[in-house]
Formats: structure tokens, sequence, C-alpha cells
């Protein structure tokens, strides 16, 4: 081969393709990286009055390295805490099982509809995105509260007798600031972001494999089951994740919606910055909260990268 | 077979109308022999497809009825008709093994786990493909996975078998290889099959019988070689091979022959028409049935079965070569000789002047 060296400049400097991918990067290591290692050294940090003391000291020509630990051990230990991290996953879990319930058969009627009809059913779906989130979740509290007539209407139809029954309110006829309330306002809230990743995945499928299907003796519903839904795995799988993830730190719903019986993570976290003050504290919970996140997520790659080697 | 007994699968006078003009299959009926290889042919849009899915249940016929064993398939939902299809393109299951691929139909029937298992290594026995039970569709070869679809569609053992474009997804050296390896395996199962084709090399080689279609409507039925050699009309004429079509006139009528003038030449046909003297019909003249001199030939009914032109173009295929001819009247005549000799005397080029003749039988009239 007879290759000519590249000229030094091009060698040296970026070309687009590495500015294309390196940007976002850098952008991710600014904004993202470094403040969670800065969240994560104020977590092991000593209070010193207003300000943290340095983990790293050089006193008498010995360089001390002294991480604080305490407020993990503390949280760890702590039922509370352990309780919250708990609620908050379940609240975000049921979050998003509903989230697929609803968002599953409408992504699959939205892919399934007339190719006419389906960007005007795209843009219903976003539409809630042009208000203010703020504003449709406060909405919700006019809504559920005492002489919303969302509320009358369940209450006539008796709908509240059942959600007692199932401890999602704690009394009769009193729908706001409870479970209910919470997860409706959660499910309302991230339903398109389960919609919009099945919907891109299922319009993709190839329908003939459904013929297939039942050429070969499968029943419409059989197909359904054997084939759409495994193909659709990785819709599935992603819209969760957009569901879960923000669900579980999630801080403006439980605050606006939730009422005492729903203590999430992310109420405890503003309250341990803003209403206690205890930095390090607010940070060890906010460090848990990512590993608890992160941890099964990272796992479940790992699965998932496997089953595709096996594949291969 | 008697003449009285009801073939294996009716095509009873079917419509399929889906609205909005044009009739997709306009009064079709076809008889198809048990373990026969039955071939639709046509150019896209003739309706041949939509007459394939209406077998396999996709599709529901607007009148007319379809029997296959004297099981009247009316109102049968696909995933109930014992008739598989092999896909165009396959529509294998991405998310299945070969394996999961074959079983899926057997799996539905409710097959014990075993006998399951003993049908799809006999499935994939039969399709060669043992090796690859585990591979997933998309680690195959497009061969490979040409042969999944059919043991997956011959899994159920159905009976009859329905292949869409069973070769479209291959290029033309695998295609002509996988064309005989296609029937032997079909015939060694001994299924009735139809398939839809828009290739007519493909369906002359793979079918016993094959229906010409076009405009939703069925032009000929008949074995490979009658299709060729006797076309019914034009469209078939035209459609199958390469054919030269001279428009004329009969100017003699004859119990026992006919002759036809056209613009170059006139024809002296061997045996009687219905029709009557003056009225306008075509002779169809295939290229491979006239030969080529320099020389004016001595035929037994000069000057008829004759005709002089200028070479106007020639097309060496190696085998064979193909010579334009053109006439007095501007058409030009599509002659094909074989090169059985390597170094030909006399070998017409450009420009010559040659006579070609045609013997009275390997004409055909057409008087549609």
């Amino acid at each position: 081969m007879n290759a000519t060296p590249l000229p030094l400049a091009r060698r040296l400097l970026p070309g687009g393709r590495a500015a294309v991918i390196g940007l976002p990067y850098l952008w991710l290591l600014a904004f993202f990286l470094a403040p969670f290692l800065i969240v994560l050294k104020i977590s092991v940090s000593e209070m010193e009055n207003v300000s943290f003391k340095d983990l790293l000291t050089l006193q008498d020509g010995v360089l001390q390295l002294s991480l604080r630990f305490g407020n993990y051990l503390y949280v760890l230990q702590d039922e509370l805490y352990f309780a919250t991290y708990l609620a908050s996953v379940k609240y975000a879990a049921a979050t998003t099982l509903l989230c697929l319930a609803i968002g599953y058969p409408f992504a699959y009627f939205m892919a399934r509809a007339p190719k006419t009809l389906q960007p005007a059913l795209l843009m219903l779906v976003m539409l809630p995105f042009w208000t203010s989130f703020l504003l449709r979740v406060y909405a919700w509290k006019a809504l559920l509260g005492e002489q919303g007539w969302v509320a009358e209407l369940l209450i006539a139809l008796q709908v509240d007798d059942l959600l007692l029954a199932a401890g999602l309110i704690a009394t009769e006829g009193k729908l706001m600031n409870t479970p209910f309330s919470l997860v409706l306002g959660m499910v309302y809230t991230y339903l398109p972001f389960m919609i919009l990743p099945l919907y891109a995945n299922l319009s993709k499928m190839d329908l003939r494999l459904l013929e297939a299907a039942q050429d070969l003796g499968a029943t419409p519903a059989l197909a359904f089951w054997k084939v759409t839904v495994p193909l659709s795995k990785a819709g599935i799988i992603a819209g969760s994740m957009l569901v879960f993830i923000p669900c579980v730190g999630e801080f403006v719903i439980p605050e606006l919606l939730g009422g005492p019986q729903t203590l999430m993570i992310g109420r405890v976290l503003w309250d341990e910055f803003f209403s206690n003050n205890d930095w390090p504290m607010a940070a060890t919970v906010a460090v848990l909260m990512i590993l608890l996140i992160i941890v099964p997520l990272a796992l479940f790659n790992r699965y998932q990268a496997q089953a595709q080697e096996k594949r291969a | 077979m008697t003449a009285a007994a009801p073939a294996y699968l009716q095509i009873d006078d079917v419509v399929k109308d889906f609205g909005g003009g044009a009739v997709a299959v306009n009064h079709v009926s076809i008889d198809i022999a048990k373990g026969e290889i039955f071939a639709l042919l046509g150019s896209s849009g003739c309706g041949k497809t939509t007459l394939l899915r209406m077998l396999a249940g996709f599709e529901t016929p607007t009148s007319g009825r379809i029997v296959l064993a004297g099981q009247d398939l009316a109102g049968l939902p696909p995933y109930e008709r014992p008739i598989n299809m092999m896909f165009q393109s396959y529509a294998l299951f991405p998310h299945l093994s070969v394996w999961d691929n074959i079983a899926f139909g057997l799996k539905r029937d409710g097959m014990a786990r075993d006998a399951v298992a003993e049908r799809v290594e006999a499935m994939l026995k039969l399709v060669q493909l043992g090796k690859y039970a585990k591979r997933k569709p998309h680690q195959l070869s497009g061969g490979q996975q040409q042969r999944v679809a059919l043991a997956r569609s011959l899994a159920k053992r159905p009976q009859l078998l329905l292949l869409d474009e069973p070769l479209g997804a291959l290029d033309k050296k695998l295609r002509e290889e996988t064309q005989i390896e296609l029937v032997n395996i079909i015939e060694e199962v001994g299924v009735t099959c139809v398939m839809v084709t828009h290739d007519q090399e493909e369906a002359m080689t793979m079918a016993s019988r094959i229906a010409i279609m076009s405009e939703g409507r069925v032009l000929q039925v008949g074995a490979p070689a009658d299709v060729y050699e006797t076309p019914g009309n034009r469209f078939v004429a035209d459609f199958i091979g390469n054919v030269n079509l001279m428009d004329g006139k009969l100017s003699c009528d004859n119990p026992d022959h006919v002759v036809i003038d056209c613009a170059d030449c006139s024809h002296w046909v061997g045996h009687g028409i219905t029709g009557t003297e003056g009225m306008a019909v075509t002779v169809a003249l295939r290229p491979e049935k006239i030969h080529l001199q320099h020389e004016e030939p001595p035929v037994e009914h000069a000057p008829h079965n004759r005709v002089r032109g200028t070479v106007r173009d020639l097309s060496y295929f190696g085998s064979f070569t193909v010579y334009h001819l053109a006439l007095a009247s501007g058409q030009v005549l599509k002659v094909s000789q074989s090169n059985v000799e390597r170094h030909r005397g006399g070998v017409l080029t450009w420009g010559d002047t040659a006579w070609a003749s045609w013997t009275p039988s390997s004409q055909v009239v057409l008087t549609q």
C-alpha cells in the first residue's frame, strides 16, 4: 500500500465526525458527570459551618484523605429512608405498568390506523406538551379535589369504594392527596413517553408475519401474543425505562398530587436540601437513588448483551 | 381420473371486486388435480396474487366458490384451512430460530412435544438444514431462508401448498438451481401446489400446468409446451417467450389448409380454421422456428412461407444468435439460429440480404 500520510493539521484537529460525536459527550461530561462527582464528593464530606472540609488535607507533611460515610450508614439503617425508596420504586412500577397497559393498545391501533390518519393521532399524543407541565398537573388538583367534576363522576360511579377497598385512598369520597391521585397524575404525565417508542416499534412491524402466523394455524389473538408482543420487546423496554426512571425520582407530581401517605424520594431530597439544609445527607440520598436505578439497569443491559451474543 | 369426478381443487367462477373500478379477479374458474404443481402466471396487477390470497383465506371472494377435496372453503379463516403458504420473501419470524419457525404451526395444532420434534427434524432433513436449526433467520443466506420457509409451510402436511413468488428474492444463478430442488422436494412430499409468479421461465420449468392471467381474467390454461406452442391469443403468444406477430387477412379458406396474406409475405397453414375469407387474423411465428439463409430457399408451398429481408441487427448469445431481419414494410422479423457448428461458412452479418423460411406447421393462426 502506498498511502500518503495525512497532513499534520488533519491528524491533530478533530474532523467533522469527531466533533458531532464529541460535542454531546463534552456536554454530558460537563453537565452530568462533573456535577455527579461533585454530589458524590459532598455526600462524603464533613460540614464546617457553611462550607465543606476538603477531602484531601496536607498537614505536617501527612496527606490525609477523610471520607465520611456516616450519612450512608444512617440512610441505610433508617427505616424511613428505606420505606421511602421502596415507595418510590413501587409507585414508579405501578405507573409503568399502567402506562404499558394503556399505551400498548393505543400505540398498536395507532400503528394500524390508516396511514393518512397517523400523523393526526401522533399529534394528539404530543399535544399535551404544548402546555406547561406544571399547569397540567395542577389542573388535576381541581379535577380531583372536592367538587371537581372528575371526582364527582368517580364518586357517582362508586369508583371510590373500589379504590378504598384497594387501599388507594384513605377515606371514602376523598380522592386528592392519595396514592390514587399520585399514580393517576404520573400515568397522565408519562403516558406519551410510553406510547411514542411503542408506536415507533409497532409501526415498523412487517404485517405479513401476522399473516404467516395465521396461515400456520394461530388465531389472531395467538398471533398477537406469539409474534407482535415478542417483536415489540424493544419498544416495551424503551417505553418502560422512559417512564420508570423519571418516575422514581419524581418530585413535582408527588408534591402537588400526593398526600402525606405517599412520601417519595424526590420529596425527601427536597426536604434535606432546602428545609434541613443538610447537603451531605441530601447528596447521599441522591447518590443512593442513582445507584438504585442504575444497578438494576446495568444488570439488565448485561443480560441483554449476553442474550444478543448467544444469538450471534 | 374419470371425467365425472370433481377436481381436487375447484376454483369456481370466483370474482373479487375491491371496488373502485377494476375487478381484481374476474370470473375465474380453474380445476386443479391432486399432486399437480400449478402456476398462476401474469404481470403485476393481473390478479394472480389476489387469487392466491383467496385460496389462503386472507381475502374473501365477492362471489364464486373455492372447493378443496370436497370441502367448500367459504367462511373458513386462514388458521382453520388445511392450506399453508410460502410467503413472498418468506416472512420468517425474526425472533424465532429455524427450529421454532418450523415448529410454529405444529405447536398451534396442539401436537405432542415429541411428535413436534420428530416432524421438525424430518423437515430439517428434507431441506438439508439440520446444522442450522438453532440459527435465527437473519443469520442465513437467501437460499437457506427460502428452504426454511418451505420447511415451515410443509411441516403441517397441508392439503394444498401455496407459493407466492417462491424464488423472487433469489439471484438468477441460485434461482435456476433452486427451481429444480424445490420441485424435487414438492414432488417427494406429493403435495398439491399452486404457485404465483411473474417469471415465465420459473412457471415453465416448475409447473405441470400454467394459467396465464391478465387484468383479472384467465386467458389460457395448459401445460408449458401447449401454452408455448399453441397460444390461444395474441396476449399469450406475446407474453410467453419471443414471437413474431404478423397481421394479415384470410385469403383462402379450405378445410385442410388456409392461406393468409400479410404485408410482406403470405402464409400457407396446413389446417383449417374457423373463419371466413377476408377476416383479419394474426400469424404467430416463434423466432427459433424460422430458418435463415443467403439463397432463395426451395419451400414446399412457394411462394408462401418465405420472405426476404435485410439483417439489421444481430445479437450473439453463444449457443444461438438472434437476427433482426428488416422486411419491406418495415416490420422486423426476429430469427434465432442455434450455433451448431463452430465455424459455419457463409455466416450472415449486418447489411446482408437473407431469406427467411418456415414450415407450414410452425405457424399459429390467432383469431383473437
